[in-house]
């Protein structure tokens, strides 16, 4: 099967390099390599419920969020370490994700009216964190950053090399589980419900229980994203990290570099934040030193990938690529 | 807190709710008819705003006069938008159109930017800051003004769908698709036309909404968010159910203002779309899916 | 305008944006020529505020040569109000050289950056921002010349006894109405902690309104306050929330002694008074300030009008101001440390002592965690459409009028 071989090949090299790749960056490359890790993590984790399954979220910046004040409120208020606060995380956010899935399904909400519940709790959400005062309201929770020299992964303080390999994990655990989710049969029933739900039910799968399994991942994926934003940021606010903008910024990774693929969210953080970086600097390299001009550009592009390859840039490269995937 | 008060903060919240519903009109019409998730309504209403500065700086006109132009105008933009760029959109999946509008927001917010610059920009009237005094309440002239505007406009498109032949094709096109074209009627037009008249009602909430509120570049994504929430509570393609979905956000923020916190008013027009959404998701007034 | 950028422009040009962003090397800066990177939000929702504080930049190099004689070379960033944004450009600045980082005007984004800093040992001086949690995180690279949250208000209440013991006149109710963003919800805990140590202010508050900064609509909050009956208003607002309130209150003909802001932005601004015309007039803001006699302030003006013939600084005051201090405590270290070396220019700035500056307060001295104490705020009142100072009275331009002629007591 060369398609396979050629496809193992690649994912190596890719592997390899991104392993070695702090060796050679300089720390802005580092800095920017690691959000494109994170945004491509989360994707991956929104791409779940979205690509697999069908259920467009989008409010899932309520995962990120909740995540990220979870943990850092234990580690805030009564000193408990990362490792420990993203079990409470995961949980909350997973009770969330089926409150959430049980009110739609149960309730025959699909689609746009879906994507619009899913914002009415993130917003909903914010606004409540911004009047909650022990977790610092709207003026924001700081978390201590007590040294960054010396690697201490058990509370997730060192160097920046330490977060970019956190991050790298974690999209490579994402990537791995999406694969083995999406060849079994769990990947397969999803499938079908994506493509068309009603022959599913009809062929006897539980329309329901799988949706449900699908945000539930979803969700708890997102948290661990959330708790990593948490202890490398240090600071949140209920106005940023529930921001509609962020909920937009997650999903337009998964739909620019191929929906429902594995390698598209991945594909899509690294173009996208490359896009954004490049537009800056040809932008001030030309001169062009007005405010507004580089979002003007990067909409245009977007528009452009939306306009003429639907599918994502991933299908149509993975077929120069000669691969199959 | 007396009475008095009370009464008179819950009419302004009339009021106000009448303003959103005439936002939302144009999502209604839109929305309802090409089920396009048009994600670049705040955005529209945000240039039609900016419209009616330049008109008002540059010849003077007054918002109530520059109705007219800026409405023909959007009308034969959003036609022309809907033929050219959103057409093949319709059969696209949901989570496509959405990025396509979102592409489109962020380019017209930053080229709103590149063109205005970032300062608030706003029409001076001073006959507006006048209150109209009914008895012992003061109400908002320009306020009462949109409201007027925004019940004959709705009363409009009513009369238009209901009663005219070209609303009733439309209509048509929005219950069956197929059907549509199956007797013939030339469904792109439709759309087009449909579009064209949705953009019109969005310019005329615009022209409406500088009057009371100033406009900046990153003005649109709120209205656009506030505009699904009151089309959803008030029903998918119904006129009148955008108006009175709109009274309902403004009346219930204004009583939730009012009694509990002004800055957490926001959470009960997310509460309420919520339980609309679970109770009855085709809307107050919309027709039962 | 000195664009000090074409340097930066033939280097990238040259090496294209791929090759550049894989280079490895700290691009060393040339000999008696200080690279500072200067991060503001010149897009985004506080876009016309980035905007605002980078004339002060744009105008420093040319007015710090002549001081000091030493050659600033500017590089900007937009930080584009986000926070993820503030980071990777910090990042990209350090890397194309920066020796030293100015900026950013928000809480959010001088945390992001802060940390950057100090992983890099870069040192980094804050223009505005008023979180007290900054200065609060042990940070080695980090100064602050701005008052903390706490301070500004502190600053505010006692100038508001002073506006009493000076016009004679003494209220004994106020609303208190706020926005409830980081900025405002700082301003109340403030208020909550200090207001009743300061027993020489005469006046309660009765009731706090906070409002969503994100409100189109205030009419609601506006009748509760009016509600109250209070003497006057007591408001920490921005700049847009702060139109809206103040013609809804035209629109209610709520007229209170006087409209009185303890430390926030809004009511001295130009917008202000282009949206608002008369009914801007009698707003008491009091914020930090510069001196209008000050020496230093005159040559900034001179140097402000030249670059911006259609504008004043008196509609850029405090933007302007601590953005001008910020990079003359840079150069001013820099001619002291004689070198652009990270460590020695750290450690020069932190035995600055400035003693002749422009902005209202005590000598810039930073204390052992990089904050300047002693900055102060003025009484700024809107008298025939331009902020004037009318407090202290030592700096005074005229007196305070209070209470608002025409307001009507409830």
């Amino acid at each position: 099967m060369k398609a396979e071989r050629r496809a193992t090949v690649l994912l190596a090299v890719l592997a390899c390099a991104l392993l070695v790749l702090p060796a050679f960056a300089n720390p802005y490359v580092l800095s920017v390599a690691t959000l494109i890790l994170f945004f491509a993590y989360t994707g991956q984790a929104w791409n779940v419920m979205m690509g697999f399954a069908g259920q467009l979220s989008l409010g899932h910046s309520l995962y990120v969020g909740v995540g990220a004040y979870v943990a850092a409120g234990l580690f805030f208020l009564y000193g408990v370490g990362p490792w420990a606060g993203v079990w409470l995380a995961m949980l909350a956010c997973a009770l969330l994700g089926a409150v959430i899935g049980a009110l739609a399904f149960r309730f025959r909400i699909a689609g746009v009216y879906f994507a619009l519940l899913t914002i009415a709790f993130a917003e909903f959400t914010r606004i409540g964190f911004d009047h909650f005062a022990p977790l610092g309201g709207p003026g924001g929770l700081f978390l201590k950053v007590e040294q960054r020299q010396h690697l201490d992964l058990l509370a997730l303080r060192g160097p920046p090399a330490m977060f970019y390999y956190v991050a790298l994990a974690l999209t490579a655990g994402a990537f791995a589980l999406c694969s083995r989710l999406l060849h079994s049969r769990v990947g397969y029933y999803w499938q079908a419900i994506r493509e068309n739900e009603e022959a599913a039910q009809a062929l006897g799968i539980d329309v329901f229980r799988y949706k449900m399994l699908a945000i539930l991942v979803s969700s708890s994926m997102t948290a661990l994203a959330g708790v990593f934003f948490a202890f490398y940021y240090n600071n949140l606010f209920p106005e940023q990290i529930f921001n509609i903008g962020r909920s937009i910024e997650i999903i337009l990774g998964p739909i620019i570099g191929g929906l429902g693929t594995l390698f598209g969210p991945i594909l899509g953080a690294a173009l996208l934040t490359v896009l954004a970086d490049s537009s800056t600097e040809l932008i001030g390299a030309l001169g062009w030193d007005i405010p507004g001009v580089k979002q003007v550009l990067y909409g245009v592009v977007l528009l452009g990938v939306v306009m003429f390859l639907p599918h994502g840039i991933w299908p149509v490269l993975a077929q120069k690529l000669g691969l199959r995937r | 807190m007396d009475a008095l008060t009370v009464v008179d903060l819950t009419l302004a919240g009339v009021l106000t709710g009448l303003l959103y519903g005439l936002m939302a009109l144009g999502l209604s019409v839109i929305f309802g008819v090409v089920r396009v998730v048009n994600f670049a309504h705040g955005e529209m209403m945000t240039i039609a705003m900016y419209a009616t500065v330049v008109l008002f700086t540059w010849l003077g006109l007054d918002p109530f006069v520059a109705l007219l132009p800026v409405a023909a105008a959007f009308f034969g933009l959003g036609y022309l938008l809907q033929r050219g760029l959103i057409n093949p959109f319709i059969t696209r999946p949901e989570h496509s159109q959405f990025m396509l509008l979102v592409a489109l927001a962020i380019i017209l917010v930053n080229a709103l930017l590149m063109i205005f610059g970032p300062d608030a920009r706003h029409v001076q009237l001073d006959y507006l800051l006048e209150p109209i005094e009914v008895g012992p309440l003061l109400l908002d002239r320009g306020k009462v003004a949109a409201a007027g505007v925004a019940a004959v406009t709705a009363a409009a498109l009513f009369a238009f769908f209901r009663f005219t032949l070209t609303g009733k094709a439309i209509r048509a096109c929005a219950d069956n698709h197929l059907g549509a074209q199956v007797i013939g009627l030339d469904v792109r037009r439709l759309y087009a036309l449909t579009f064209g008249l949705g953009s019109a009602c969005v310019a005329v909430a615009g022209c409406m909404m500088i009057v009371l509120v100033d406009v900046t570049p990153t003005l649109g994504p709120g209205y656009t968010l506030l505009a699904f929430v009151i089309v959803i509570v008030g029903g998918l393609g119904s006129m009148p159910g955008a108006l009175l979905g709109g009274v309902l956000i403004g009346v219930s923020e204004a009583l939730a203002g009012l009694f509990i916190a002004p800055s957490a008013k926001s959470m009960f027009s997310f509460a309420l779309l919520i339980l609309v959404l679970l109770l009855r998701p085709q809307g107050l007034l919309g027709k039962s899916a | 305008m000195a664009r000090a950028i074409s340097r930066r422009r033939f280097s990238l040009a040259l090496a294209g944006a791929a090759a550049s962003t894989v280079a490895p090397a700290y691009v060393r800066a040339q000999a008696n020529r200080l690279k500072v990177g200067i991060l503001l939000p010149r897009s985004g929702v506080q876009g016309f505020i980035g905007q605002s504080c980078q004339k002060g930049a744009d105008l420093a190099p040319a007015v710090l040569k002549s001081m000091y004689g030493v050659d600033i070379e500017l590089m900007n960033a937009d930080t584009e109000t986000s926070v993820d944004t503030a980071r990777t450009r910090a990042e990209r600045l350090i890397q194309e050289g920066a020796q030293v980082l100015v900026g950013p005007f928000d809480s959010g984004a001088a945390s992001a950056i802060a940390q950057v800093a100090e992983q890099h040992s870069v040192p980094f001086v804050i223009n505005i921002a008023a979180a007290p949690q900054i200065t609060e995180q042990g940070y080695r690279f980090v100064f602050r010349n701005f008052p903390t949250a706490p301070e500004l208000v502190r600053n505010g209440l006692t100038l508001i006894g002073d506006l009493f013991r000076v016009t004679g006149v003494v209220p004994r109710t106020a609303v208190y109405m706020h926005v409830n963003d980081t900025f405002g919800q700082a301003n109340t805990k403030a208020i909550e902690a200090i207001l009743p140590k300061l027993d020489f202010l005469p006046f309660k508050i009765v009731d706090t309104i906070s409002y969503d900064p994100a409100a189109k609509d205030l009419t609601v909050e506006v009748g509760k306050a009016k509600a109250t009956g209070a003497d006057f208003l007591l408001l920490v607002s921005r700049l847009a929330d702060a139109i809206i309130l103040r013609r809804e209150m035209v629109k209610q003909r709520w007229e209170p002694m006087g409209i009185i802001s303890p430390g926030s932005p809004g009511m001295y601004e130009n917008q202000f008074y282009q949206a608002l015309g008369k009914y801007s007039e009698y707003c008491i803001s009091n914020v930090p300030w510069y001196v209008p006699a000050a020496p230093l302030t005159k040559t900034v003006e001179a140097a402000f009008k030249k670059q911006n013939p259609k504008d004043e600084l008196m509609f850029h005051a405090l933007n302007v101001g601590y953005t001008f201090e910020a990079l003359m405590i840079v150069a001013d270290a820099y001619k002291r440390a004689g070198s652009g070396d990270a460590k020695t220019l750290t450690e020069a700035i932190r035995t600055t002592e400035i003693g002749s500056r422009m902005m209202l307060g005590g000598p810039i001295k930073f204390d052992a965690k990089g904050q300047v104490q002693g900055n102060a705020s003025a009484g700024i009142q809107n008298l025939n459409l331009k902020p004037t100072v009318v407090l202290p009275e030592a700096s005074a331009q005229t007196k305070p009028v209070f209470p608002t002629p025409g307001s009507r007591k409830a």
